[in-house]
């Protein structure tokens, strides 16, 4: 990259404010300052990293689903991840680092995944709890990022959003069925939503005063809405799906505030929060270990199919 | 097709053929089932993202074509069982897949070269198949050869990459080839009742296909310069009537159908 003066330099910048400002997109070609870019690159990656070692905990249960319809639906939603994270690992290389390193980072922990990830799935019901409120505030901080202002991002979310509707459609399907079945099954779907609810309020990052990036993220409109917008945003959609499903959700300070039209909700465990994020929570190492094995396990097959393009490409010269 | 003339279609099988159709749409529904099985096990495993997404995308076909051969072979059965039932809470005896499907996904390799070996036939068979004049068999017959060609083509490349790739692959490959072949002749064992079944036009009979497979997967081993094994020991493991079964189909069910066990009756 050539170096620019700094007065290119600061016209440049003043245009990448003024478009922002005027809220169009910046896109791959267009000049960005250098932490734009870094900080995208984080983000981005880290939301593919999540979608990857969000197969993980689903994919546990895909070859225990109860029946045919469940079955395919799981391992269609699986699928959809794993495309997810493809199509966000290309939005990421727009911004000019190869998927190969990417994946180095995640694998040597450099780079982070959603801390939802390292909580064990360990019931039929985690599959409909996790569509419902794990995809569901997915969605609602997706839906907010469908408008950031770097393109290809932006229009990978709003695609992604799509699909996830549909995963939340149906993990919600499963809780309510199983919140009318047998005693068992509707002690298996409260267990699991015991379990699931605060984790899935953690999605959404630090609390707005402890988020060290989303000052300088909203400020150049690559976030929307802050952290505890968007936290209050998802309670307050869930707890009256959570009455109309016939679950209760763990938390007895949660109650109505009419004047602000909000369900206030009690304090979130952020200690709990830091572990997890710091590698200390239930699954980290499982995870991180399961990814690393099937990198390093399908090191040969990938350095196979490299050798073989090579073969075809002399074969073709020589032809 | 619609399910009332589904019906009328079974009410016009000849008497004789019930049994043997039930017969054959099982063996045919439970093969895919336990590959179907065996492949979504590779879901957030694979050596590649792309990988992830055909192997879950292939697994999804084995499962969905499982689904359709199941409903079909309980309602020609006529005892009321539905899909559902037929996967999940038959056992391990009542289950009619060959052995190769049954063994655990191995290394890639192994996972390939079954898969080639399996989908080539399952396209023979369904070519012959979807000629059938009995419309309910011959429409999943037309789905299902859609889909085996997209595996062919998917198994192909991927033997070809892996034969004539390194020499780690090309090994790993030929172990994997040498020690599926032996299993490869059950995939043609006639099931009882074939000949009711051709006598009245509804279904070829599975030795038919043999040439026509033989002579494709001896083309693409050679290309990607794989060797076949001997074939004694294939016609010998495969005509041992008290080995109906591998070991790994009670355990690869007791995953399979813990729910549905556990549970009786419930509703998912």
């Amino acid at each position: 990259m050539t170096e620019l003066t700094l007065e290119e330099s600061s016209e440049k910048r003043e245009l990448f404010e003024k478009q922002i400002q005027a809220g169009e997109k910046i896109e791959p070609k267009d000049w960005m300052p250098e932490r734009f870019r870094k900080q995208l690159i984080r983000m981005i990656s880290q939301h593919a990293h999540s979608e990857i070692v969000g197969m993980l905990p689903e994919g546990n249960w895909i070859t225990r689903a109860p029946n045919f319809r469940r079955k395919k639906t799981l391992l269609a939603k699986v699928q959809d991840e794993a495309g997810h994270g493809l199509y966000l690992y290309c939005a990421t290389e727009t911004l000019g680092i190869d998927r190969s390193e990417l994946v180095e980072q995640l694998l040597t922990g450099k780079a982070k995944y959603s801390s939802i990830f390292n909580y064990p799935t360990l019931s039929w019901a985690d599959i409909g709890v996790i569509g419902w409120l794990v995809d569901g505030a997915a969605i609602v901080n997706q839906t907010s990022l469908a408008k950031t202002s770097y393109g290809p991002y932006s229009r990978a979310m709003v695609r992604i959003c799509k699909e996830e509707n549909f995963h939340k459609k149906q993990g919600y399907e499963i809780v309510t069925g199983l919140a009318k079945g047998t005693p068992e099954q509707r002690d298996m779907v409260q267990d699991s939503v015991n379990r699931w609810w605060w984790p899935s309020l953690m999605m959404f990052g630090p609390s707005d005063k402890d988020s060290p990036n989303s000052k300088e993220l909203l400020a150049w409109g690559v976030k929307r809405r802050s952290n505890d917008e968007l936290r209050q945003r998802f309670v307050n959609l869930t707890v009256p799906q959570a009455k109309a499903a016939g679950v209760t959700l763990p938390d007895p300070e949660l109650r109505y505030n009419e004047e602000t039209q909000d369900w206030e909700f009690g304090p979130i465990n952020w200690e709990e929060f830091w572990q997890v994020v710091s590698g200390n929570g239930p699954c980290n190492r499982e995870r991180m270990k399961a990814r690393q094995d099937a990198h390093s396990s399908g090191a040969w097959v990938r350095e196979a199919a490299e050798a073989y393009a090579e073969k075809q490409q002399r074969k073709r010269a020589a032809a | 097709m619609e399910a009332s003339a589904i019906q009328k279609a079974i009410s016009d099988l000849p008497k004789d053929c019930r049994t043997p159709l039930t017969a054959l749409l099982l063996r045919l529904g439970d093969d895919r089932l336990i590959l179907g099985h065996r492949l979504s096990e590779w879901c957030g495993h694979a050596p590649i993202l792309e990988e992830d997404i055909a192997l879950a995308n292939i697994a999804l076909d084995h499962i969905g074509q499982s689904e359709a051969l199941l409903r079909l072979a309980g309602l020609v059965e006529g005892n009321g069982r539905s899909e559902d039932d037929l996967a999940f809470l038959r056992d391990a005896k009542d289950f009619r897949c060959c052995r190769m499907v049954q063994l655990p996904k191995g290394d890639f390799a192994f996972t390939i070269l079954r898969q080639f070996l399996f989908s080539t036939y399952s396209a023979c068979v369904w070519e012959q198949m979807q000629k059938s004049p009995w419309l309910p068999f011959a429409g999943i017959a037309q789905k299902s050869l859609k889909e085996a060609m997209y595996h062919v083509r998917h198994s192909q490349e991927w033997t070809l990459r892996l034969g004539d790739g390194i020499e780690e692959s090309h090994n790993r490959a030929q172990e994997a080839l040498s020690s599926l072949w032996p299993y490869t002749a059950e995939l043609f064992r006639e099931s009882e009742g074939t000949a009711e079944l051709q006598k009245a036009g509804i279904a070829c009979s599975l030795s038919a296909v043999i040439a026509s497979w033989r002579e494709r997967v001896e083309a693409l081993l050679k290309e990607a310069t794989l060797t076949i094994p001997e074939d004694d020991t294939a016609l010998f493991l495969s005509n041992i009537p008290t080995a109906q079964h591998t070991e790994h189909l009670g355990h690869l069910l007791a995953e399979m159908q813990v729910l549905p066990r556990a549970h009786p009756g419930a509703q998912w």
